[in-house]
């Protein structure tokens, strides 16, 4: 397996550490009182998500990692796995776990493309497009004339999603909305 | 980004600043009498200081700083000398590292290391805010930062600060394990730490014998008259009151090789032009490097270098 030295750090590297694989979001070279110096360097788990900050000495190395991003199309869920398809021409598919779906299970909408991280091959993280538009499935009747009011109720999306919605809003309507925030942005144009 | 990206990095106007300050800078000294040099880029050897490497070259090596040269000029009679020099550095790749940089280097025979801070203020006053620089001793640095009076406390006490200076920033890993437990890497952490944390511009001066570079020790030899110039937590410069005596300097590279041996980092001869000059003369004198690019990046308020150089290592 390739491996890359402190000097060819940069963001985006994608790097096994402690046996997880990892993006390098910032290195930061230290050179302290002129002495030996160090990288400091902060990485994103691509399991997780979480962030690491690590410290290596300069010219150390560490292992790349097999990381590939691509962006797929969802098909459907057996129940078990969740299976996606290359959106290349190659209609080969992939199946993520639910681990791997994570909290974007809210959002899976078949047809629609999400960003897959595959490491080794092994779909390990699935992101959905920032916005996407949804049916709303359940949600209580509006009240006439509390449209200037911007209050707000709840709304149950077509993928199980819950989210806020001003009052005007009705089911079977078509929305958007930010899945990053969970925020309602507007009704679907058409 | 493309496959062959080819922009440079800024705009028209940083790269007119950047100008600018070359020419208030030649202006500077024009005006002072300090004679414009240039020196080799490519010598004939690389640095002995284990902490730098110079990148091999034909015939030699790129040069990490001006130094040798210059003070080769200044003990055959040049008096008062400058050079905005580009100095070279294996593998200092990062947001404030560029393996290939801009210093202004300055030399005042007859000058000690304080009247050349107070030059220092009179250069920067008109390009950075909070000029003249307060001084503070490296002793007053680390009581300040870590409550540690590191003379007096042992070893196991500089460990400790360390540590636990690291578990208040949040830091993953041991960094005593990355110091291989060694003290002097140690101390040189725990300067590097608190000089990050200083926010005004501050000179660090009197620093200990053991991190003198090429400073001459204060009589008594209790410190070196070595000094950093430090703003908002980014190293600008270091000076000296320069070591003039031929067989101490002897020692000190001797002392450098031996180091580089231990941590396995391939040998430098010593340059023995530059003891020649220093046995043939070179008058008392004080002398320092700024990191021009960094002055820039502080005075458009960038966050790194690649804002404030065309063409920074990523861009080449």
């Amino acid at each position: 397996m390739a491996s890359y030295s402190t000097n060819e750090f940069r963001s985006g590297l994608k790097v096994l550490l402690d046996g997880e694989p990892c993006a390098i979001m910032e290195n930061e070279f230290v050179k302290p009182g002129k002495g030996q110096a160090f990288n400091r360097v902060r990485l994103r788990n691509l399991k997780t998500g979480r962030m690491w900050e690590r410290t290596f000495k300069s010219g150390e190395s560490i292992e790349a990692a097999d990381v590939m991003e691509l962006d797929m199309e969802y098909l459907y869920s057996d129940g078990e796995f969740y299976h996606f398809m290359k959106t290349d021409g190659s209609f080969e598919q992939v199946a993520a776990s639910a681990s791997a779906v994570g909290d974007t299970k809210e959002w899976l909408k078949e047809q629609e493309s999400y960003q897959i991280v595959l490491w080794n091959e092994d779909p390990i993280s699935v992101t959905a497009p920032n916005f996407i538009e949804l049916e709303v499935v359940q949600t209580d009747p509006g009240i006439k004339g509390d449209t200037a009011q911007g209050g707000s109720k709840p709304a149950t999306l077509s993928t199980g999603a819950v989210v806020k919605v001003p009052l005007f809003v009705n089911q079977g309507e078509i929305i958007r909305v930010d899945t990053r925030s969970s925020e309602y942005q507007s009704r679907a144009k058409g | 980004m493309a496959e062959h990206p080819w922009a440079p990095g800024g705009d028209r106007a940083r790269w007119q600043r950047r100008a600018e300050l070359f020419a208030y800078l030649r202006r500077f000294f024009a005006e002072r009498g300090v004679l414009e040099v240039d020196t080799p880029v490519l010598g004939r050897l690389g640095v002995t200081d284990p902490a730098l490497e110079a990148p091999a070259a034909e015939g030699g090596a790129l040069q990490t700083s001006p130094e040798y040269f210059m003070k080769r000029l200044l003990a055959a009679g040049s008096g008062p000398i400058y050079q905005l020099a580009r100095a070279f550095r294996s593998g200092e790749v990062g947001r404030r590292h560029n393996p290939e940089f801009l210093l202004l280097e300055w030399y005042r025979p007859g000058w000690d290391d304080e009247a050349l801070r107070e030059e220092m203020d009179a250069l920067l006053a008109p390009l950075l805010p909070g000029f003249p620089a307060q001084r503070l001793p490296f002793d007053a640095l680390l009581k300040q930062v870590f409550g540690l009076a590191w003379r007096e406390a042992p070893e196991s006490a500089w460990a400790e600060a360390l540590e636990a200076h690291w578990a208040t920033l949040g830091r993953e890993g041991d960094p005593l394990a990355l110091a291989e437990g060694d003290p002097l890497t140690i101390l040189e952490w725990l300067y590097g730490e608190a000089s990050e944390t200083l926010q005004a511009p501050t000179f660090i001066t009197d620093f200990p014998p053991a991190l003198a570079s090429l400073a001459a020790l204060r009589p008594g030899g209790e410190t070196a008259a070595r000094f950093e110039l430090v703003v908002a937590g980014v190293e600008l410069a270091n000076g000296f009151q320069e070591l003039c005596c031929a067989k101490t300097q002897r020692e000190r590279f001797e002392a450098d090789r031996a180091r580089r041996r231990q941590l396995g980092r391939p040998d430098v001869p010593v340059d023995e032009a530059l003891l020649a000059a220093l046995e043939a003369g070179l008058p008392p004198c004080a002398g320092v490097a700024l990191g021009v690019d960094r002055v820039l990046m502080l005075m458009t308020g960038a966050d790194s270098l690649d804002e404030v150089m065309p063409f920074s290592w990523a861009r080449r």
